[in-house]
Formats: C-alpha cells, sequence, structure tokens
C-alpha cells in the first residue's frame, strides 16, 4: 500500500488515465480551435467538443444543445442564479434556497440580495433534508428561480429533487440545481426531475479541473440567461471564450466512463465506505454519523468523534487525506455551518471528519484508515479534558464555560 | 497549513500531559475555553513554598492549542508563582512559530496560566490565617 492515501474525493478526484489518454491528442495534434469553420484543424477540434456534448447530454438525459461549457461548477452557479435573476427580474425579484447549499450558489445569491433579490433560505431536516412541501409554501407570485443541491458536498445527503422538481412545474418556477457532488455517482435525468439549469463539473468525476457544464432547458420552458462573459458568442451566446477542447474531451470521456460503471462502482464504492463506517463505530464509543443514515451519496461518511477536535485529529492522521468540519480549518472561530444547519451541536461539529471513498481507494487502505483513526482518537481523548470530566460524569452541558 | 517541528513534537510527545486531583494541597487548577468554540484548556499547577514543582494539562482543541498548553507546563516547572504570572502569549507564539490564526491558541493557554494561579491564589488564602493573607496580599 502506498502512503499518503487519497480519502478527500468531495474535494477532487485524481484523473482517470483512460480521460488522460483520451485528452492528449488534443493538445499537440488536433489543437484547433473548434470556432474555426473552414479548415480540418477546427472540424478536428469541433469533433471533439460535439463527441463530448453528446457524451455528457447522454448521461443527464438531455439534449447536447443544453450543454454549456463553462469554467467549473462555481461558474456555473454564478451564471444560472445571475444570468437568471437578470433575466427575469421584470417578473419577480424572489428566489427559494436552502441553509446547506455550497458556497458557490450562498455567495453569489448573497451578492443578488444587494441588487434587489429577496432569497428565502429554506431550512432542513436534521438529517441534511430540504422538505418539498417547505420548498412549495415558500414560493410566491415574485418567485423566479428554486436553487436546491442534489447532494450535499459534505454529508452526501441526497435532496428529493424530484419531488422539487414536480413543484417547480406545477408553479412555473425556475428549477435550478446544483448536482456537483451527484452526476456521475448516482443516476440523473433532468426530465424525470423536472430540472430546468443544472450545475456540475469534471474535476469531481474523475476528469481535468477547470471544466464544468451548466444544463440548460430549451423547452418547455425556453430557459433565458444573461450571460456574464461576452465576446465571439460561443455556447449560444451564454458563455462566450474559446474552449477548452482538451478539457471538454476529457470531461466527455469521464462522463462516459461514469455512465458505463456506475452500476458496478457504486456496490464496490458503498460497500468499502459501509465497512468503514462499520470499523470505526465498532472500534470506538460515542462516535455520531451526521447526514442520512441511507439517502446519501455512495462514497460519502461524516462523522463526528465526541471530546476530540477535528484539525488535531488530523493532524494525527497526516498520512491520510481527508477533510474536517472544524473551524480550525477555516479563519473564522465558526465550524461548519452545513452541520450547524442540521442541528448538530458546535461541539461535535468541531469534532467532525468527512471521508470521501472514491474510484482508486482500496479495501486496505479503508482498513489502514479504520486502524489509524483509533489509534489517533484515543491519543486524543486520553489529552481531553471533556473526555475526562465524561468519564467522571460530569455533563457537559451543564457546565459554566468560559467562552472566548 | 503546515505545523511547525515544534507544535508537531508536542502534539506527538505531549509534555507533562494529566491531571492532578483539584482538591490536592497546593493544586490550582484552571479551565478555559468552551466546547462550542472548538477548544478547552485544562492547566494544572503544584505549588510548594511559593514555586510550581509541577504542572499538568488536558486540552480539546487543535494541534496548536495542545502544543501551547503543553509548552506552558514545561515554563511553569520550577517558577515562582509570580514568575508564572509574567509568562505573555507572545512568547508562546515566539517560540512554536504560530501563524496568525494560530494565536488565539496562545492567548487560550496564556489565560488558562493566569486561571490556574488565580485558583491557587484563592485556595491559598483560604487556607491560611487571616493575619498571613493581609501580610500576602501587601507583599
Amino acid at each position: 500500500m502506498k502512503l499518503p492515501i487519497y480519502m478527500d474525493n468531495h474535494s477532487t478526484t485524481p484523473c482517470d488515465p483512460r480521460v488522460v489518454e483520451a485528452m492528449l491528442p488534443y493538445f499537440t495534434e488536433k489543437f484547433g480551435n473548434s470556432a474555426s469553420r473552414n479548415h480540418s484543424f477546427g472540424w478536428e477540434a469541433e469533433e471533439g467538443v460535439d463527441r463530448a456534448r453528446k457524451q455528457i447530454a447522454k448521461l443527464i438525459n438531455a439534449d447536447s444543445k443544453e450543454i454549456v461549457f463553462t469554467s467549473g461548477a462555481t461558474e456555473s452557479d454564478n451564471l444560472a442564479l445571475k444570468g437568471v435573476f437578470e433575466m427575469y427580474r421584470e417578473k419577480g425579484d424572489h428566489i427559494i434556497t436552502s441553509s446547506t447549499e455550497h458556497r458557490a450558489v450562498l455567495d453569489p445569491l448573497k451578492s443578488l440580495e444587494k441588487k434587489g433579490a429577496n432569497v428565502t433560505y429554506l431550512s432542513v431536516d436534521k438529517l441534511g433534508m430540504v422538505n418539498p412541501e417547505d420548498v412549495r409554501n415558500a414560493i410566491t407570485d415574485k418567485t423566479i428561480l428554486i436553487s436546491i443541491m442534489l447532494a450535499n458536498n459534505e454529508i452526501g445527503t441526497i435532496n428529493p429533487i424530484k419531488e422539487i422538481g414536480k413543484i417547480a412545474k406545477e408553479k412555473g418556477v425556475l428549477f435550478h440545481c446544483d448536482a456537483t457532488q451527484g452526476v456521475g455517482k448516482i443516476p440523473v435525468d433532468v426530465q424525470d426531475m423536472g430540472i430546468d439549469l443544472m450545475s456540475f463539473s469534471a474535476h469531481k468525476i474523475y476528469g481535468p479541473k477547470g471544466i464544468g457544464a451548466l444544463y440548460v432547458r430549451r423547452k418547455a420552458p425556453r430557459v433565458r440567461l444573461v450571460p456574464m462573459i461576452d465576446g465571439g458568442g460561443h455556447e449560444r451566446g451564454m458563455r462566450s471564450g474559446t474552449l477548452p477542447v482538451p478539457l471538454i474531451v476529457g470531461f466527455g470521456k469521464a462522463v462516459e466512463l461514469c455512465e458505463q460503471e456506475m452500476a458496478e462502482e457504486t456496490i464496490r464504492i458503498k460497500a468499502l465506505r459501509d465497512r468503514l463506517q462499520e470499523g470505526i463505530t465498532s472500534a470506538m464509543e460515542e462516535v455520531y454519523l451526521n447526514g442520512h443514515p441511507t439517502e446519501r451519496l455512495p462514497g460519502n461518511l461524516n462523522i463526528s468523534f465526541a471530546y476530540v477536535e477535528g484539525e488535531a485529529l488530523l493532524m494525527g492522521v497526516k498520512e491520510i487525506a481527508l477533510s474536517s468540519g472544524s473551524a480550525c480549518t477555516s479563519a473564522t472561530l465558526e465550524p461548519s455551518y452545513v452541520l450547524r444547519a442540521l442541528g448538530v451541536g458546535s461541539d461535535l461539529a468541531h469534532s467532525s471528519i468527512r471521508f470521501g471513498i472514491g474510484r482508486f481507494t482500496t479495501a486496505e487502505e479503508v482498513e489502514y484508515t479504520i486502524d489509524r483513526m483509533a489509534k489517533a482518537v484515543n491519543h486524543l481523548r486520553e489529552m481531553s479534558p471533556l473526555y475526562e470530566m465524561a468519564k467522571e460524569g460530569i455533563d457537559l452541558t451543564t457546565v459554566q464555560w468560559a467562552a472566548h | 497549513m503546515a505545523y511547525s517541528e515544534k507544535v508537531i513534537d508536542h502534539y506527538n510527545n505531549p509534555r507533562n500531559m494529566g491531571s492532578f486531583k483539584k482538591e490536592e494541597d497546593g493544586v490550582g487548577t484552571g479551565i478555559v475555553g468552551a466546547p462550542e468554540c472548538g477548544d478547552v484548556m485544562k492547566l494544572q499547577i503544584k505549588v510548594e513554598n511559593d514555586t510550581i514543582v509541577d504542572a499538568k494539562f488536558k486540552t480539546f482543541g487543535c494541534g496548536s492549542a495542545i502544543a501551547s498548553s503543553s509548552l506552558a507546563t514545561e515554563w511553569l516547572k520550577g517558577k515562582t508563582v509570580d514568575e508564572a504570572g509574567q509568562i505573555k502569549n507572545t512568547e508562546i507564539v515566539q517560540e512554536l512559530n504560530l501563524p496568525p490564526v494560530k494565536i488565539h491558541c496562545s492567548v487560550l493557554a496564556e489565560d488558562a496560566i493566569k486561571a490556574a494561579l488565580n485558583d491557587y491564589k484563592k485556595k491559598a488564602a483560604t487556607a491560611t490565617t487571616p493575619e498571613e493573607t493581609a501580610a500576602s496580599a501587601g507583599s
């Protein structure tokens, strides 16, 4: 087994070697500009882009004309939210979202609020799920857009997108879905789910960084957007700029592999995840699962280890790449807003670790991780005044802390 | 963020980790921070003849918080009560090469030292006769 171990696959994934292989000719021999209409270099590049567009459209059951390439999911989210707001603001100023969305959705909405948007942030239940009825009840005659994520990047909880899509359709409100963590990992069908706009990217699914897509519905209804980048009128005028052909070809290949292997891969990844969860919970006491026990991304495991602080724990297992909801990983003193929105106490939010199992994770790595986590948690609990107090039978919630 | 070697060393080999019985003679205990804030430090000193003969800590917090309190126990040993009160958080920052986002860890360690000293003084005052208290207060 090779160290360090990569178990942070929600953050990014390595490129699949088959993806790299597909991309390589497009850097050197097939380097043309896909917008060049008058020579074979351009046609060759365009062919690559067209193929990728079809591969991507097929995975989500869309038409290839509905795929707009962007630099990544953050840009897609920005284009969807700002583009819709600018285009439809005459119709209304109200947007509905949830409190556990990614910052790439929340931050553009914050900036739209300064421009007059009225945003409703729906709360989620304690497993991290949006209630479709809350969406229905929040809709007013001023509502122009609903933006709800498919699967959460921290806890992996999968939202009831189809129900929300149905409500959006009924009420005639556009529905944007940030599906960055879900596309390629769980089945996504924009027709069946009633999605009008959808953001996702390549690097979360073993493709290259720097390329993403926004699905923009063309029929029933035809969604129109004000572009954020003007220029040569590429991507049906919604996103100008010369297309990064090698990245797009890689994106297409990555998507194709996900489609071909999803069924099998899900079983394998889920088995590893379940073993990790079972191994950790049986090796230590007082560990708590964050998120939904079943409606969750197959590779996701988010656990709070009571009485130890997340960043200290990461330091104890530094040969394993993981992520923590602890505040110490950010510049503020606030721990994960996602966990806080679930009602997880700040103490347990500080103690949370996110494991992300991926295509290249092995059973051996999972066993190693269980063993190392148990050792690090024990080391830190021996050092923890909270663990000592809990063992003495003191209820920590009744202690008067000198907060700072 | 990369940790300094000194922080890593204190994390892997914490000095004076453990606890004294709070009610023991000459023991002062300081507990600062809150679980909601992600760090709680418990620092204890054992004083004999106005000199700190032993110190112990337990910390819930990040690596820098653990290192700050571990270092504090090393520095406390052998100091008089007054000398211990002079330890400044900036000295801890310097010794451990803490980055700006971790300065609050050193502040917490200084607070823990002060809290332990105050606890010791309070206990010492109630244990001694009124004349002695007045004398030490005047010194």
